[in-house]
């Protein structure tokens, strides 16, 4: 019972790195249609940038998080105006590959300047506490908590402001969003700030009981891309769901079925629900 | 083929004969070797992915499963070379089949990244199935290839006209396919699958058999690398080898029949030329592939093939193989 409640919360510590990844991508997928294989890129940009600003200027966790946020989304946007906006009209073949390319500048960027090797991000939430007898490390209540706040105020800012109605609004039809003058580059830009920001701070929250090394965006994209074919491609709630879904039947799958092809759980899962429905969970007619 | 074209093919082709007799230097061969056997996998991946359209990111896992097949059946069977290279292409065709029967029913993204889970699992699985793949040790003492009468494969220029062989022998079947109908129908799917199955080609069975030539074509490649190299380690399966492979591809020219000769041996020779370029060579091959993308889609191939058409004033436009022309096709589409 005990090692059950255990992976529970382990899965929902996962599950929320999990969510807040998958939301970013979905953002970008629901509004521009483009897959982002550079997302997990940012994550793992997200990451070192924190590590950076706390060990090297001595930054607190929450600045250096901050500084990160900021970084990511400006690569976000640098990604949207250099990259994805001149391919708007091109084959869907080629925002893909053009994706793959900065996947591949960046990781080789993360290695030239940080180096190959695994690091380790300090915190200063390191205590461990005890609730009914079963122990947590702060960290990870950390992780839900933030999570759980930064998915409260994104679908507030979705729903209740002015400007998340825009990237609400250009989500369903980009054509008529652009006919009643919602200014379409910018809430591009803006969605992809939004979204590498997501990025960076579910890297920082998780680097701390993970470690930081160039490839750590590989896996976790991989899941975020089968989170949102389960949750429904470009749907928020979705996404979210999604990765708590995801996040409990690793935890699970880890204990009582096998350690060793604990990853292999959520590919296999997406290999069942595509060879069910080729176009996804909830996926929504058309695009 | 215009005249011109043969010429050229032919003194490359004598070219690439004599290359081992005219280099003192045995690295060299060594290099063109490799540069063959990657050159065989991008055209498996050209044939899916430039012809009809459809991206896969599971061909290093399709590579590693002709590696394994290959070096599992020789180092650890102790089977024959030959039937063994046989075998492990038959088993990279019916892998390929049953990944194709479902992931082809997807389109565009969903391909792409149902794909790229596939091959994460085939690495995956070979990563830690240590009992028969010896997981990250890696497998060695895969044996060279088996004499053939009085021709023996034990040396490096013996293992080079190997390669060279069967390199010929993709690019032939590839131009025959191309040129053939079933050519044209995969372009056809390409440009607008819609169209294509309106017009009464039947769409699926078409991917199905692209996919399967395609995968075969990288187990090749992978069976042809674990003989040459003699040790395979689970990372040859890794998404780092597609994107290699992706790479060689663009900056040839996707969707052309000579762009994955031009992309590999440019990279590979100006990787060998800039040493530094050897571990963060996606520093500069990475922005490579977005900026080719954004200006040149269709690679160094195309551009030249371009470049020529504007000179002619686009008055043989009817002249230049349709299989050049994926943009024009797709807007006409």
């Amino acid at each position: 019972m005990e090692i059950l409640i255990q992976q529970l919360f382990n899965g929902l510590t996962i599950g929320s790195v999990y969510s807040l990844v998958a939301l970013g991508l979905t953002l970008v997928y629901g509004i521009l249609h483009i897959p982002n294989f550079a997302h997990g890129a940012l994550y793992m940009m997200g990451g070192y940038i924190t590590l950076t600003m706390m060990t090297k200027y001595g930054f607190h966790y929450w600045l250096a998080i901050f500084i990160s946020i900021l970084v990511v989304g400006l690569i976000g946007v640098l990604m949207e105006r250099f990259v994805f906006h001149p391919l708007r009209e091109a084959p869907p073949i080629h925002d893909k590959i053009a994706a793959i390319g900065i996947l591949l500048f960046l990781e080789a960027f993360a290695q030239f300047v940080w180096g190959a090797e695994y690091q380790s991000m300090p915190t200063p939430y390191g205590q461990v506490v005890e609730i009914f007898g079963l122990t947590f490390t702060m960290q990870r209540l950390l992780i839900v908590i933030a999570a759980i706040v930064v998915m409260i105020l994104l679908t507030l800012f979705l729903k209740k402001t002015f400007t998340g109605s825009t990237i609400i609004a250009m989500s369903q039809n980009r054509e008529g969003a652009n006919l009643v003058g919602i200014n379409t580059n910018k809430v591009a830009m803006l969605t992809f700030m939004i979204s590498g920001g997501l990025a960076a701070i579910a890297a920082s929250l998780s680097a701390p009981i993970n470690l930081v090394f160039p490839g750590m965006g590989h896996l976790v994209i991989l899941k975020a891309f089968v989170i949102i074919i389960l949750g429904g491609m470009g749907s928020v709630p979705g996404a979210i769901l999604g990765g708590y879904i995801l996040g409990f039947t690793e935890s699970l799958g880890a204990t009582y079925i096998s350690n060793e092809y604990k990853d292999i759980i959520a590919f296999v899962l997406l290999v069942i629900i595509l060879s069910v429905k080729p176009t996804g969970l909830f996926s929504k007619g058309g695009h | 083929m215009s005249k011109i074209q043969k010429i050229v093919i032919l003194v490359l082709i004598l070219f690439a004969i004599v290359f081992p007799l005219i280099s003192k230097n045995d690295y060299f061969i060594h290099i063109m070797t490799l540069s063959f056997i990657w050159m065989i996998g991008v055209y498996g991946l050209n044939l899916l992915a430039g012809f009809t359209g459809y991206l896969s990111l599971a061909h290093a896992g399709f590579f590693a499963i002709g590696a394994y097949s290959l070096g599992l059946l020789t180092a650890k069977a102790e089977m024959n070379f030959w039937p063994a290279l046989f075998l492990s292409l038959v088993i990279t065709g019916v892998l390929g089949f049953f990944a194709g029967l479902i992931s082809l029913r997807t389109k565009e993204h969903f391909f792409a990244i149902y794909t790229l889970c596939v091959g994460y699992i085939i690495y995956l699985v070979i990563d830690k199935w240590d009992s028969l793949t010896e997981g990250v040790r890696g497998l060695i003492g895969i044996p060279a290839p088996a004499n053939i009468g009085p021709l023996s494969f034990e040396t490096l220029h013996s293992h080079y006209y190997l390669v060279l062989f069967f390199l010929l022998l993709v690019v032939l079947i590839m131009y025959r396919i191309v040129h053939s109908l079933s050519g044209r129908t995969y372009i056809a799917i390409r440009n607008s699958e819609d169209l294509a199955q309106t017009i009464g080609i039947s769409t699926m069975k078409n991917k199905l058999t692209v996919f399967v030539i395609s995968t075969v074509i990288a187990g090749l490649s992978g069976a042809l690398y674990a003989s040459f190299v003699r040790f395979i380690g689970p990372d040859i399966g890794s998404i780092a080898i597609v994107f290699d492979f992706l790479t060689y591809l663009l900056v040839g020219g996707i969707g052309t029949l000579s762009g994955p000769i031009v992309g590999t041996l440019l990279i590979v020779v100006l990787s060998q030329r800039l040493q530094f370029l050897q571990d963060y060579r996606m520093l500069v091959f990475g922005p490579v592939l977005t900026l080719l993308i954004i200006f040149y889609p269709r690679g160094i191939v195309g551009a030249v093939a371009a470049f020529g058409q504007k000179r002619r004033g686009q008055v043989h436009k009817s002249n230049i193989q349709a299989a050049n022309l994926p943009e024009e096709q797709v807007k006409e589409g």
